[in-house]
């Protein structure tokens, strides 16, 4: 078998995925190395709260994009959920039934899209642009321009606060939780190998006895769930519950997912190429910023790396592909 | 296979190289940001980037950087969203300057960036939009809401000869500052103006087109008004516009709040005569200064601290570490085109 030619190790190594994490030590050996300011203690700790919403709403967006789906909701779900968790404390409920309440409304949110998309046999751009407005709307409407801010302080202080005398943030481990939740979900259960093969073909799929419909459902309930839990850590952090909040955090989400390596055709995609792109774009903006480099030149960057990571598996894929025919048989 | 390692090899090598030039690039332009400890370095932050009115307030602020001898960088957002401005915090956090000039998108949102970089030293000043006190050390204000009062009445009153019906054609019913200003406004009318009437308050909601319908409104339900006074840029300017193309041209005077940009088709054809706003050169320049004062020392930003700044001569820190830039500056034909925002 040509899949078994080479030793493991070399299998694992040479994968698209590790190409981003090949990626992010190198951006990382660099930064350090010539940036200056970049080696403190404070990257870590910002790079950490900076990504950590991107990070979030990126684990189940990866698996909706490795289904052929996408979900361009997600950041109004992120704003909506914030002004719900904002108007619940207003009304003067307890915060630890304001954050069930908001992640359950996502989760409906996602519902929604999921039942559109799955029983409805839309398209889930058409669908997800229509929720993008219309979430956002509700988002905006129910707060207007004002802000909720008085939230207590224990809770605000929770979403940035270190681990003891660490530069690492507590929240990292509730994420490091996530990403293995997810990880274990794509790679190691029924269900993510279901995610797959949908992605690879929905027809094929179908016929082996998967329930796609039900699949697509769960996968945006998910979305929903864990963008509206991004929204609650979004507005602890800033303190500050708005309509506008996170406002554009879809695409920087779709950007990292395709950035680790997942297909935007479905099919194939890891968490741990994942997890890397997020890095990727948070440690490029945070060494870019540290030189002085105005915005417009860190979205060219990030912009180009994006681009060059979609193209380049095609070209050399269809390289391959040319080599292999000319030759007759495999490289 | 081996091409897609070769390709990973190379994709590292253009994204290392392209850091690696990017920060010898930098290095040009900030190297002394924590190179020499005695330098004064400050980053100034503007809501976001390519806004003229901040454009305008940046120049202010590197020229007094230049008599000052020290560095102003502006770094910012290409969008004034609440959270865009932390990862620019941040990074002056790291970076350890100085001091750090803001205009605040979010009063609270930005608060635990700022004291995260004033526990690594850095002073903060606020300036044109100020976050809760407790965030910051100074908050340079463009004008009191007394000056902004009385420096419109005053315009009205020279402009409409001291006597006669006026009208306010405001933002929204319940916009803060334009109401604290109309409350003030009316007070002083009634103590120092005695012969000029205000007739109607009317709201535009800040809203091109109703503004336009509400001026068109009050000059038909007061035919002997004489002026009217809009404490909101987008309410002057649909004011102006109106009157410029109706009967009312020349008779009855249009007057308050406005920026050069939208005003001066206005001020160029006689409709308005002159109109007032504060000058953001001189708002970003005793900013820095302000900055500049701290990081020596010389102040604290406590009640009653005064310092010297620059051409404008000296300042004298207000209750809650507030600077007040001065009164409002008013715009007419004579200098309209010196302003660009």
């Amino acid at each position: 078998m040509r899949t078994h030619a080479r030793p493991w190790w070399q299998r694992a190594l040479l994968t698209r995925e590790m190409l981003t994490v090949l990626i992010l030590v190198a951006a990382w050996v660099v930064a350090s190395a010539t940036v200056q300011g970049f080696d403190g203690p404070l990257t870590i700790t910002y790079l950490v709260l900076d990504v950590a919403p991107v990070l979030l709403i990126a684990l189940p967006m990866t698996l909706i994009i490795a289904t052929g789906e996408i979900d361009l909701s997600v950041a109004s779900v992120v704003g909506l959920s914030s002004v719900t968790f904002g108007l619940l404390h207003q009304a003067g409920a307890d915060l630890w039934l304001a954050l069930p309440a908001s992640v359950l409304l996502g989760a409906v949110c996602g519902a929604l899209n999921g039942a559109l998309v799955a029983y409805g046999g839309l398209p889930s751009l058409a669908v997800t642009i229509g929720s993008l407005a219309l979430y956002r709307g509700l988002a905006v409407g129910l707060l207007g321009t004002t802000a909720v801010t008085d939230f207590p302080e224990n809770w605000t202080d929770g979403a940035t606060e270190k681990l003891g005398e660490s530069p690492w943030p507590a929240i990292t481990l509730g994420l490091v939780l996530l990403i293995a939740v997810f990880a274990v979900l794509l790679h190691a259960t029924p269900f993510g190998r279901n995610v797959l093969d949908i992605g690879r073909s929905s027809e094929a799929a179908r016929f082996s006895g998967v329930d796609v419909k039900r699949t697509l459902l769960i996968l945006f309930v998910l979305s929903g769930a864990v963008s509206a839990l991004a929204g609650v850590y979004y507005t602890l952090r800033y303190g500050s519950a708005r309509g506008d909040n996170a406002t554009g955090l879809e695409l920087q989400v779709v950007a990292a997912v395709l950035l680790g390596g997942v297909s935007i055709f479905g099919g194939r995609g890891a968490m741990h190429g994942v997890v890397a792109g997020v890095l990727l774009i948070g440690v490029l903006g945070s060494a870019l910023r540290l030189e002085g480099v105005t915005v417009n030149v860190i979205n060219i960057v990030i912009g180009t790396a994006l681009v060059v990571s979609v193209v380049a598996p095609r070209i050399a894929g269809g390289l391959r592909v040319r080599r292999r025919s000319s030759a007759g048989h495999g490289s | 296979m081996k091409l897609t390692s070769v390709l990973a090899a190379g994709t590292a090598a253009v994204l290392a190289v392209g850091l690696a030039a990017c920060g010898s690039g930098g290095d040009g332009g900030d190297g002394g940001a924590s190179g020499a400890s005695g330098d004064v370095t400050m980053t100034m932050l503007p809501k976001n980037l390519g806004n003229p009115y901040f454009e305008a307030s940046t120049a202010g602020a590197q020229e007094a950087a230049g008599e000052l001898g020290a560095t102003v960088e502006e770094v910012g957002p290409d969008t004034a969203s609440p959270d865009s401005q932390v990862p620019f915090i941040n990074t002056a956090a790291q970076q350890g300057v100085s001091a750090l000039i803001v205009s605040a998108n979010d009063p609270t949102a930005i608060g635990d960036a700022l004291d995260e970089a004033k526990s690594a030293g850095t002073k903060v000043v606020t300036f044109d939009s100020d976050t809760e006190p407790q965030f910051r050390d100074l908050f340079v204000n463009q004008a009191s809401a007394e000056g902004i009062a009385d420096k419109q009445l005053e315009l009205i009153s020279d402009q409409i000869g001291g006597e006669g019906e006026i009208a306010i054609l405001s933002a929204s019913a319940n916009a803060t500052n334009q109401n604290a200003w109309i409350k003030l406004m009316e007070e002083k009318l009634a103590s120092d103006y005695p012969d000029i009437t205000l007739v109607e308050t009317a709201y535009g909601d800040d809203d091109d087109q109703t503004s336009f319908d509400k001026t068109a409104a009050l000059l038909q339900s007061h035919p002997d008004l004489k002026g009217i006074v809009s404490p909101t840029t987008v309410g002057i300017a649909a004011a102006a516009r109106y009157v410029s193309t109706s009967e009312y041209k020349g008779k009855v005077a249009v007057t308050g709040l406005g920026t050069p940009n939208q005003m001066r088709e206005y001020v160029e054809d006689g409709t308005v005569e002159a109109f007032a706003l504060w000058n953001p050169n001189d708002l970003g320049y005793l900013a820095t200064e302000a900055a500049a004062a701290l990081v020596a020392g010389d102040i604290t930003g406590a009640e009653g601290d005064t310092f010297e700044a620059g051409r404008l001569g000296e300042y004298t820190v207000g209750a809650d570490g507030v600077v007040v830039l001065g009164e409002p500056f008013v715009f007419d034909k004579s200098n309209i085109d010196d302003f660009d925002f």
